[in-house]
């Protein structure tokens, strides 16, 4: 599976469109509970617990996307976009999506 | 003992604000000499935002890459910030808590790229969130992904 944020694939040609791909996963985070965040709260930098649950987040979500384009009989995903939008207090959603096909 | 008591919480602002303002000017600091570090260590990278290659490129491989960090604001700044917010203006507590996290997420994403062996970065993005709209709903933490097409010649 050739994953990018290209339009296309340097040097193969699409031959099928198989439409749009997506993977989400929604994710609570609350900075509150956590003391260790709640001191860094107060001295300031980094939040390492919360980059690598975020990543790992965002790595399920590419995932799942990754399976529908398999579903979808695609052999890549491109131009590939992420995004977060809150969708509550404290809740996140991370979404990937691209657009699956079949190279050459 | 009510006037005590006020006075102790006066005390625990001014003592957070002293941790922050004092922990987190070091903090910056030290993260300001890694990031330019690792930025001269990098340099060979290329990393552009265009989303053709050039016809000279031929026919690499590519990879997806990325990047991510969570960078969390001092009481000192935030403190500073929330002042702001009164008159409105530019929050310059806070520009510098962003460029540190997009840097260092584009540091990262280099990171991965450079141990694919890839010598360019195309169609490189970033994405902002902020995490922990808390109970004072004010911005704490937020997080920068940044992400590209790694290409390994």
């Amino acid at each position: 599976m050739i994953t990018s944020t290209l339009e296309n694939v340097p040097g193969r040609t699409i031959t099928q469109h198989l439409g749009i791909v997506q993977g989400s996963t929604v994710r609570a985070k609350n900075i509150g509970r956590d003391i260790a965040a709640s001191f860094k709260n107060i001295v300031g930098g980094e939040l390492k617990g919360y980059s690598e649950l975020l990543g790992e987040s965002r790595k399920e979500a590419f995932e799942r996307m990754i399976q529908q384009a398999e579903a979808k009989g695609a052999n890549a995903v491109l131009n590939v976009r992420f995004t977060t939008s809150s969708v509550a207090q404290g809740a996140s959603e991370i979404l990937a999506y691209g657009s699956a096909v079949v190279v050459e | 003992m009510e006037y005590l008591a006020e006075l102790w919480q006066i005390l625990l602002v001014v003592l957070l604000l002293v941790l922050g303002y004092g922990f987190g000017r070091l903090a910056e600091r030290r993260h300001y000499r890694s990031i330019l570090r690792r930025e001269d260590a990098f340099g060979d990278l290329i990393v552009v935002c265009s989303k053709t290659l050039p016809e000279s490129a031929g026919a690499p491989a590519t990879r997806l890459v990325m990047g991510s960090v969570v960078i969390s604001v001092d009481y000192f700044k935030r403190f500073v910030a929330h002042l702001r917010m009164l008159f409105g203006g530019r929050v310059h507590t806070y520009e510098s808590l962003l460029d540190r996290a997009r840097r260092e997420a584009l540091l990262r994403m280099q990171a991965e790229a450079k141990a694919l062996g890839a010598a360019m970065i195309f169609n490189t993005r970033f994405e902002t969130s902020s995490i922990s709209k808390g109970q004072d709903k004010s911005v704490g933490s937020v997080e920068v992904l940044a992400y590209g097409t790694a290409v390994i010649p």
